[in-house]
């Protein structure tokens, strides 16, 4: 470790700690209080565990529960099955995943609404041959088993999964390994579940159980997509949380407690079925079978579906937002209209989202500048517990500890607007720092050597150098951050209090309302904003260095 | 004068990587420095220039003109460096790399222009300012990069295996390019080389790295 740079990892380390670390362990500390009695605003201060009795006294909890488990589990383990076939068999849909990617769970689930819904496009496609006039009496959204919800989650996470797993592709032989078992006598699809996938899955084991956490605590997905009565359980949480009576309070936290540690049983469990596949697998590979007649596209097909279906449900959300009728059971619509756009009530929402997206992005890049410029000049590498302040967030289901972040920042006077942009960086900045830090790492030493050669000295060649050799994924991790932001909902309906109205608030709010026009608007812009940002970070590097030829190598990094 | 006195470089925990070295390069001498891959010549370049990992630890001392640099960053020890590799900025033209290198002092901007335009010309590469680095052949590159260290007025040059990737018409002309102008400013420059014949061009003393 060098001298170098103390002060600004001092700066660093201050800055995350008191605006990271603390605040989560403040938020699942205060939870935690709150779920064995002790919550002092509503006049509670015993110590007990009465919350748990009045949780699991609630009506429908162990369905909840039950739904929480099985769309989570299903949905992640769809999700990574698509992907490994996808990668395998048909890699080149990986173009197609931009605006899936982009996309924020709730505008996704809107369309995806509009694709299932009873008087969704695939019911008007059935109408003439199943005779139906009027739409289907069929719970094909907010399905009791929460199957549109799994749909929604998997339509969202593969495209995700799939991107880590073409990421980590990049860094074994795979052609080599497939002409090597093809001489061997084995089938492409032998060598990809044999050889490749082993060594492929325990480098994205940590998106897997990103998207397993996340699959089983969303909660505007599961708003749009799941079940009612009984919702999942973070959906039950949100609901009592945000209970006329504060007495429900109690209850919630207890139950944002078993929601916390539903997940970590679920990951164990997962951790194991791992170990016993791995098992099995190396069982398989000792029978020396080749496989011949072994195919990957029983999985593949559904997988490239949905990956379609994804994709025209965001046609789907474009076309509702200019629609002017739309009747049952016609394809398009009869005509189009501006009216829904020229009443604005979009603009305030969307001039929110942009402002926060902004805001949240720019603290967070520079944030993850200093730290990795703090990184480089010590000739650190990243400490164990940096990397788990910085995964935290990301594992832990939000409402485990945004109520008990709430309590803090209303005993800090934080008004709205600055609480949602603290609580939204909690999810950016992990996010922009983990997508930066692979790209700095790389950066060639001995330009920045040849640079200090020169005379200049830590601060020019970070504003000279790194960052424009960086521009490209600089502005990728900008485009992330904004897409993260534009998505967070529970951080902005709790910190926000009902204040801070953002496209993602509004789209779930219009959702469950009867005019599609309105929600398809918020869904659009919501889908937009990302998409927009991420066209930009692809366009703007080429555009600035279209005069130097070797930054086409740093843009493509 | 650029001097080693009884430097020895170990990584952590383990052996020193050559026996203590004692050298001294006067202005304008080009010493050469051989020995087996691995030995640590590259590490000896970086501990001279300042940027040596604190993977290791450096016993001895380094003076340049009676001056430890040892206390010195990088930035501060005005040692310049040149690499198998041009490594010019990519984002930068060729005139601003050389642009990047020129001290500072020079001023105003006409001047600073003026002193690139002569280093570009001494290059053979007149007329290249706005240039993209990428469209520079082999050759040019390793002469702008020259320029741009020389533009910041190092008082010592540290070569690492810098003609190496030159084919070998190129490679004598480059050798002979570089070796006079650190002559003809004084300057001491220590290459580092596997190739005999680098070794002999520069007509100064050949160290063997044991």
């Amino acid at each position: 470790m060098s001298r170098a740079g103390r002060g600004l990892r001092g700066v660093v380390l201050v800055t995350t700690l008191a605006g990271f670390a603390l605040p989560i362990l403040a938020g699942l500390g205060l939870t935690a209080a709150a779920a064995f009695g002790y919550l002092p605003a509503i006049g509670a201060r015993t110590v007990s565990t009465q919350a748990f009795s009045q949780l699991f006294a609630q009506p429908g909890l162990a369905e909840s529960l039950r739904l929480t488990l099985l769309t989570g589990l299903a949905s992640t383990l769809l999700s990574l099955i698509g992907a490994c076939a996808l990668l395998a068999h048909a890699p080149r849909v990986t173009r197609l995943l931009p605006p899936l990617l982009a996309t924020p769970h709730a505008a996704l689930a809107l369309g995806l609404a509009f694709l299932l819904s009873p008087s969704g496009w695939i019911a008007r496609l059935l109408a003439p041959l199943a005779g139906w006039d009027t739409p289907p009496p069929l719970a094909t959204v907010n399905d009791p088993l929460g199957l549109a919800l799994t749909l929604g989650l998997v339509a969202k996470e593969l495209p995700f999964l799939l991107l880590m797993l073409t990421a980590a592709q990049n860094r074994l032989p795979v052609r080599k390994y497939l002409t090597l078992g093809a001489a061997l006598g084995h089938s492409a699809a032998s060598v990809w579940l044999k050889v490749i996938l082993p060594q492929l899955y325990p480098l994205i084991r940590l998106p897997v159980f990103i998207v397993l956490a996340y699959a089983m605590s969303v909660v505007d997905m599961a708003l749009i997509l799941g079940p009612g009565q009984p919702p999942p359980l973070a959906v039950a949480l949100t609901r009592w949380f945000t209970d006329p009576d504060p007495a429900m309070i109690l209850p919630a936290s207890a139950g944002a407690l078993l929601l916390v540690a539903l997940i970590a049983a679920a990951i164990a469990a997962w951790l194991l079925a791992e170990r016993g596949l791995a098992r099995l697998g190396l069982l398989w590979l000792r029978r020396g079978q080749r496989n011949r007649h072994l195919s990957l596209a029983p999985a593949a097909l559904p997988a490239a579906v949905l990956i379609g279906a994804g994709l025209f449900a965001l046609l789907l959300l474009a076309l509702w937002a200019f629609a002017f009728r739309w009747s049952f059971p016609d394809l398009l619509p009869q005509s189009l209209t501006l009216r829904g756009w020229m009443r604005g009530q979009w603009a305030a929402p969307a001039l929110t989202t942009l402002a926060l997206a902004l805001a949240t992005t720019t603290l967070s890049l520079l944030l993850a500048i200093a730290w990795l410029e703090g990184e480089d000049r010590g000739h650190l590498p990243r400490a164990r517990w940096a990397t788990a302040l910085l995964l935290a967030p990301l594992l832990l289901p939000q409402i485990g500890f945004l109520f008990g972040l709430n309590t803090l920042f209303l005993r800090l006077n934080l008004a709205p607007l600055p609480a949602v942009i603290w609580a939204q960086m909690l999810f950016v900045f992990p996010y922009v720092l983990l997508t930066l830090s692979d790209p700095w790492r790389a950066l060639d030493p001995r330009q920045i050597r040849a640079a200090a050669a020169l005379g200049a000295g830590p601060l020019r060649r970070l504003l000279r150098i790194k960052l424009p050799l960086l521009a490209a994924p600089l502005l990728s991790a900008a485009a992330l951050g904004i897409a993260v932001s534009t998505a967070q909902f529970l951080p902005t309906l709790f910190m926000g209090a009902g204040r801070v109205p953002t496209l993602t608030t509004e789209a779930v709010a219009l959702a469950s309302g009867a005019d599609r026009r309105a929600a398809a608007i918020s869904g659009l812009l919501l889908a937009a904003l990302p998409l927009l940002a991420y066209a930009l970070a692809l366009s703007l590097p080429p555009l600035i260095f279209r005069h130097r030829r070797d930054m086409k190598a740093h843009s493509d990094a | 004068m650029l001097e080693l006195a009884a430097l020895s470089i170990t990584p952590r925990g383990g052996l020193p990587l050559f026996a203590p070295l004692t050298l001294a390069i006067p202005p304008g001498e080009v010493c050469t420095l051989m020995g087996p891959s691995g030995i640590g010549k590259s590490t000896l370049l970086d501990a001279i220039g300042g940027h040596l990992s604190p993977d290791f630890t450096l016993t001895g001392d380094i003076r340049l003109n009676g001056q430890s640099l040892l206390p010195l960053p990088a930035e501060s020890r005005r040692v310049g460096l040149m690499f198998q590799e041009a490594l010019l900025f990519p984002h930068l033209s060729v005139g601003d790399n050389l642009a990047f290198g020129l001290d500072p002092a020079v001023k105003p901007r006409a001047a600073r222009r003026a002193a690139i335009e002569a280093a570009l010309a001494d290059a053979g590469l007149a007329g290249f300012y706005s240039r993209d680095p990428a469209t520079l052949s082999g050759g040019q590159r390793a002469r702008a990069a020259l320029m741009r260290a020389l533009l910041a007025k190092p008082r010592a040059l540290l070569l690492d295996e810098p003609f190496s990737r030159l084919d070998a018409s190129l490679r004598a002309d480059i050798r002979r390019f570089t070796f006079d102008h650190a002559r003809a400013e004084a300057i001491p420059t220590l290459l580092v080389t596997h190739d005999a014949s680098d070794a002999m061009a520069t007509g100064g003393p050949v160290h063997h790295l044991a």
